[in-house]
């Protein structure tokens, strides 16, 4: 570029010529070159600014064009890169401890209609309703000629069913994809499982969503994509399961009674084996809840969890244990037990008279309910609470349902004496058998607290200390003996050295007072009792059996029989062998000395 | 020199076109064959799906009751009780082979009324 002159001579000498400012000129030409820098830099900011803004419109149209594709397109499944799993399913399956299948996802159809596609509403309203009975062909016309544009006509379809809606050959009928819950052992461990429902609904995917049981309580975790189709492993054994409900069903119907629970727990895991409340209802169709009347009366009412009741004697164990684990008596102290024992304006009585003394095993041997009584005396009220507390009895249970929140024990509004007196013999605290299953394999493991769990577990719960390792096995050893000579002698199984309490509760009437011709018999168990495995808590709910000339009701006659025959079934199929009992299997320990 | 270097330079850009273009439709391929893939293996998890759901359906234990009560006749399969367990001693071992006897080697003969080859008595 020819740089220009500030004072070109020529112009320089002509202005001095004509007498005029020569700095003029110089001025005038650097304004010219000034302006044209000036011009120069305009220009270079403008192709710059053009530049930059070239750039933003560019990104600003990526990005709208990129947003207004997600909006406007139809969501589309994930498909995961190729190193994981390609298709997983929607919702995790539930397998038992031993890969069993519990629970599992079928793919279906759902059937809905297009009206305004549809060539010949009423022969399609008229197929319909031949290959679906519940449907009514002149509602569907009515449906398929109004103004409606969509139109649900089935959740689910079979493959058979499928076809048959395609050969009717309409275009107006569609098919939506559907993932369906199967539960493929139908009524076993119904109560467990809970159910599946459908959520929100879409035309080409509905979400299923978890409504009761384990299904509700783990929806988060089994709808989880991260999971990768891994199954939720529970801590049932199916075949144990189904052994149990048949064994229970059959007592049941035995006993005349209106309802059953059973609980087997191994007592050092606190893992569930098996959990059954009767009468049950199949998941694949579950009953709606009653809309009237009592809740307990609905097969959907899990009496194992969410049922609180009186227990009776089978709270025993718990006083004497107590007393034992404090020092105030030894298995061999003498208990005054004549009766009926007045407090108050409150009686208490035996189911016999025991005569004026029994040791603190008869106590336990003969079900006193005086003696008892007088254990807890020396107890206290606030130390039997504090006891209870640890043992669980004061909050619901934790285990892995949704419904476990509603299992609160009803506890009495002031814990005073004749409280005090009547818990220790199991009135007047209502719990759940789980509650009394988890307190009893918490008591004999040798003293570990233990919480009931559904999901497998590794090891055994490390929990605090409850009672002494000697209290734990004085307490079995008295156990046993209520088997071999006591009120539970029909829960002897040959090899298995049962051990275990019965409890007969008369049934609180809802006005207040107690029936007497309506009881809750229970047998809370442990076998083996030298080396305890599992802990087996049985319920009837109205039993009675009609033997050597009299109605009977007591647990003895009812629940005890039954869970020998249910420790007879599920003891082998969960690997115990029957042993050889020795002559003398019971070690009495002296745990405390005064 | 500078002529040489410059068709060489276009050689080379000429090669490298024709190799990625090679490589851009191999790599379009492999992309399509696990696409294909995935959607096999999604056919196939589908129906190993259905397959267990199925084998746990028929191996619900109503049925197999149901089943093993029809059949009692042949099969004679009952639930499993304490006596099914035994003791190792209740099963009936094979004996212990009895010991083979070898040749006899220093045989003596004994008989009646017969004098011995030497004309002694016999015993």
């Amino acid at each position: 570029m020819i740089r220009r002159p500030l004072r070109p001579l020529a112009r320089v000498l002509r202005a001095r010529d004509e007498g005029g400012n020569p700095d003029a000129i110089a001025a005038e030409n650097l304004r010219l070159r000034h302006e044209e820098m000036r011009d120069r830099a305009r220009a270079r900011a403008e192709g710059r600014l053009l530049v930059l803004g070239f750039f933003f419109f560019v990104a600003f149209l990526t990005i709208g064009v990129r947003m207004g594709a997600l909006a406007a397109t139809e969501a589309e499944e994930p498909r995961a890169v190729a190193n994981g799993n390609p298709i997983i399913n929607q919702r995790s399956d539930i397998v038992d401890r031993n890969g069993r299948v519990l629970a599992t996802n079928l793919d279906t159809h759902a059937l809905y209609a297009q009206p305004q596609q549809m060539i010949d509403p009423a022969h399609a309203a008229v197929e319909l309703a031949r290959i679906f009975p519940e449907l009514d062909a002149e509602e569907l016309l009515e449906d398929f000629t109004g103004n409606r544009r969509f139109l649900w006509i089935r959740r689910q379809i079979s493959p058979e069913q499928m076809q048959q809606v395609h050969d009717i050959g309409d275009p107006g009928l569609l098919f939506g994809p559907r993932e369906m819950r199967l539960y493929p052992n139908g009524p076993i461990a119904s109560h467990i499982l809970g159910g599946a429902s459908y959520g929100r609904e879409g035309v080409d995917s509905a979400e299923v969503i978890g409504v009761a049981g384990v299904e509700r309580y783990f929806d988060a975790w089994l709808r989880d994509p991260a999971n990768e189709g891994q199954a939720l492993e529970l801590s049932i054994d199916l075949t144990v399961q189904a052994a149990m409900e048949e064994v229970l069903a059959g007592g049941m119907t035995l006993m005349e009674a209106k309802g059953a629970t059973a609980i087997i727990m191994d007592v050092h895991t606190g893992e569930i084996v098996a959990m059954a409340s009767l009468p049950d209802f199949d998941p694949n169709d579950r009953p709606r809840p009653l809309t009237e009347g009592d809740q307990s009366d609905s097969p959907i009412f899990n009496r194992a969890v969410q049922g609180v009741y009186e227990l009776g004697s089978v709270f025993k164990i718990f006083a004497v244990a107590q007393a034992m684990e404090l020092g105030l008596v030894n298995a061999q102290t003498l208990i005054d037990t004549r009766g009926p024992m007045t407090w108050g304006r409150f009686r208490i009585r035996d189911f016999h008279d025991y005569g004026p003394q029994l040791t603190v095993t008869d106590v336990i041997v003969e079900s006193s309910n005086i003696g008892t009584s007088r254990i807890a005396l020396m107890i206290g009220a606030p130390r039997q609470r504090e006891f209870l507390g640890s043992l669980g009895f004061l909050e619901p249970t934790q285990v892995e349902m949704v419904e476990a929140p509603t299992g609160q024990p009803l506890l009495p509004q002031q814990w005073s004496e004749i409280s005090l007196m009547t818990i220790s013999y199991g009135h007047g605290l209502s719990a759940s058998p789980l509650h009394l299953a988890q307190a009893y394999a918490s008591l004999l493991n040798g003293g570990h607290r233990v919480r009931a769990t559904l999901v497998r577990q590794d090891g055994p719960q490390e929990g605090e200390r409850v009672v002494s390792e000697e209290v734990s096995a004085a307490a079995r050893s008295m156990l046993r003996q209520v088997v071999t000579r006591g009120t539970a002698s029909f829960a002897e199984v040959p090899g298995y050295e049962v051990g275990g309490k019965t409890g007969t509760a008369d049934k609180p009437r809802p006005t207040g007072g107690y029936y007497t011709d309506r009881t809750i018999s229970t047998f809370a168990g442990v076998f083996p009792a030298h080396d305890p495995q599992y802990v087996v808590i049985l319920s009837l709910d109205e039993p009675q059996q009609f033997v050597a000339g009299e109605n009977r009701r007591t647990a003895g006659w009812t629940a005890v029989p039954v869970a020998a025959e249910l420790i007879r079934r599920t003891a082998p199929l969960m690997g115990l062998r029957p042993e050889i009992a020795t002559l003398d299997p019971t070690g009495v320990t002296q745990t405390a000395s005064h | 020199m500078r002529g040489l270097l410059y068709v060489l330079t276009a050689v080379c850009v000429v090669a490298l076109g024709f190799w990625a273009y090679q490589e851009n439709y191999r790599t379009q391929g492999a992309i399509r064959e696990v696409r294909s893939l995935n959607a096999r293996i999604g056919a196939a998890h589908a129906r190993l799906n259905v397959l267990s759901a199925e084998w746990a359906y028929l191996n619900r234990p109503d049925r197999l009751r149901e089943l093993a009560d029809a059949n009692f006749d042949r099969l004679g399969l009952l639930p499993l009780t304490p006596e099914a367990f035994g003791h190792p001693q209740d099963i009936a071992m094979p004996l212990p082979p009895i010991p083979e006897l070898g040749p006899i080697m220093d045989p003596v003969e004994i008989s009646a009324g017969q004098r011995g080859p030497n004309g002694e008595e016999p015993l």
